[in-house]
């Protein structure tokens, strides 16, 4: 029987009768008393929260392909939502092959799982506490989403069968590997109670780790760095950056709510609804946050860094949607849109060309989200938090950059200047997004 | 017969648009141009990176009319699409020597 889900679940069914007494007690404290669910019931409502979930963050791949068409000029729009279907359907394929069993087929205390293709395997179901197919296609959702976030940083420039390749590599061994030591209940969970509730480390730093390392390979894009001074390249659509961002929030409650990885109990309801206020009210001091900074920094609200606060805030709260109070999420939200507006013109000073804001989102707010968890959560060290933040950080930025640089002394991961003038959609795909209107 | 080509501010079409249709002006045409005169452009900010736009979108208007309304016209139109600020617009007025009606084959003032 495979070991479900994340350590949470872990924690819930198998081994710490002390845990499962202390949830109890605090149920108790908080619900009326009521009759137990049968385990009929648990069941279909653990998987129906994983098919739900699942399903929600699914979409998280359509609000990508949008934040990111919107932010790309309209000569490279069609080769953008070509990379986000084709990274969501390698996910899905390497994460059968070799994913789950990476992660969740690693030893207690372990570093690397096993080898091998999954299968559902449904044959004790009480024991489980859901369809193992369900968790499986919980799973795949999130290492999706992690490849989502290279495509946009290295947008307009990169090659799109290399960074396929790249995508292969991520969601197949990079980040199932770096999950295992914690959700796997590897090496970070057993050894330093490292604790990320849905994933601000190992699904959006994981993610950011390797969009930093790529766009270090692949250098930026032509004319974004000219002597001296930084040229914006304005995005071909802020509507559908907005909407993107918008189906990304609404994603984010299947992402945070679906971690709590199971339905079956008062306790675990109050906590998913809990998490539902806490996710949403980080997004919506990430957002203000940004429009206040930006009004005060530029005289101007920044509509593209407002909506990257929204991103910022979600992703902060992601290592710990559950304990804090709403202050706390409030703050540690507004955080996060901080971060994400100070980040971007420091890696335009450096010279790190992130098109839509994915480093500064999702790695930078990653982290700071991760590190902040002790605050409200008793279970995790601060020294726990920093060890994990730095050995996934370490582990998937190193690889990620060998990787870059394999394929780039191999089959060149960058566009031509002159195919990058022109833009991908002509020169990759033989086409345009908008044939309507002269690309600019 | 004179032609007239005013360059104004896309946010005053409507107004210009008003002031010939009240002097009897019966066609015009219309396109979407970019440009800049004294006020160089403008700067926009994207992402925290402010840029200079060199070439700001305009309005281009051409209207073919007969010599003698030449003043009245190119006053209502200076009068519509005047704003207090740089960068309203520019009127040109050139000898017409030529029109033609493609329908019938009218030239002269007959085919405006």
């Amino acid at each position: 029987m495979q070991e479900g889900g994340r350590v949470k679940t872990a924690h819930k069914t198998i081994p710490a009768a002390v845990l499962i007494g202390a949830a109890v007690m605090a149920t108790s404290a908080q619900a009326q008393e009521g009759p137990a669910a049968s385990d009929t019931s648990v069941f279909v409502f653990n998987t129906l929260l994983f098919l739900i979930s699942g399903m929600v963050v699914m979409f998280m791949a359509a609000g990508f392909c949008m934040l990111e068409v919107g932010l790309v000029r309209s000569k490279n729009a069609a080769t953008i939502c070509v990379k986000n279907i084709c990274l969501y359907s390698i996910a899905g394929i390497m994460v059968w092959l070799f994913g789950y069993n990476l992660i969740y087929g690693v030893g207690e205390g372990g570093l690397i799982g096993k080898f091998a293709v999954w299968g559902a395997d449904d044959t004790s179901p009480f024991e489980t506490g859901y369809a193992a197919s369900s968790d499986w296609y919980f799973q795949m959702v999130f290492v999706a989403t992690a490849a989502s976030i290279v495509s946009g940083t290295l947008a307009e420039r990169i090659k799109l069968w290399p960074f396929l390749a790249f995508v292969a590599i991520l969601t197949g061994f990079i980040y199932p590997i770096q999950a295992s030591w914690e959700w796997g209940e590897g090496y970070l969970h057993t050894v330093w109670d490292f604790a990320d509730f849905a994933g601000s480390t190992l699904v959006h730093s994981t993610g950011g780790w390797a969009a930093l390392a790529g766009a270090i390979v692949v250098g930026p894009r032509a004319g974004k760095y000219v002597s001296g001074r930084v040229a914006p390249l304005p995005g071909s659509s802020l509507p559908l950056a907005a909407l993107g961002t918008f189906i990304l929030w609404l994603g984010w409650f299947g992402f945070n709510g679906g971690s709590q990885l199971a339905l079956g109990t008062i306790d675990d309801a109050i906590s998913i609804a809990k998490i539902f206020v806490n996710t949403n009210m980080a997004a919506c001091a990430g957002v203000l946050s940004a429009l206040i900074l930006t009004q005060l920094t530029y005289k101007k609200v920044d509509l593209t860094i407002v909506l990257n606060g929204a991103i910022g805030g979600l992703v902060s709260i992601t290592a710990d949607p559950l304990h804090p109070m709403i202050w706390q999420a409030l703050l540690i939200g507004a955080v996060g849109g901080a971060i994400v507006t100070f980040a971007v013109p420091l890696l335009d000073k450096l010279k790190i060309d992130d098109v839509v804001g994915a480093i500064p989102a999702h790695l930078f707010c990653g982290v700071w989200g991760t590190l902040i968890v002790p605050l409200t959560n008793p279970d995790a060290r601060w020294i726990g938090q920093i060890v994990g933040i730095i050995m996934i950080g370490a582990f998937v930025f190193v690889t990620s950059l060998l990787l870059w640089l394999a394929l780039k002394y191999t089959v060149g991961v960058r566009a031509s200047e002159r195919d990058e003038r022109v833009g991908l959609d002509k020169t990759e795909l033989g086409l345009e997004a908008y044939p309507e209107f002269a690309s600019t | 017969m004179k032609y007239i080509i005013a360059v104004i501010k896309p946010e005053k079409l409507d107004a210009v648009r008003d002031a010939l249709t009240a002097l009897g002006v019966e066609g015009m045409t219309l396109s979407d141009v970019k440009g800049f005169g004294r006020q160089k452009g403008h700067s926009e900010i994207y992402r925290g990176a402010e840029y200079k736009i060199d070439f700001t979108p305009k309005l281009k208007i051409e209207i073919a009319v007969e010599g003698s309304r030449t003043p009245r016209v190119v006053e209502a139109i200076r009068d519509a699409a005047r704003t207090d600020r740089i960068g309203a617009g520019k009127i040109f007025v050139v000898d017409l020597e030529e029109a033609v009606r493609v329908r019938t084959g009218e030239t002269g003032a007959a085919a405006l």
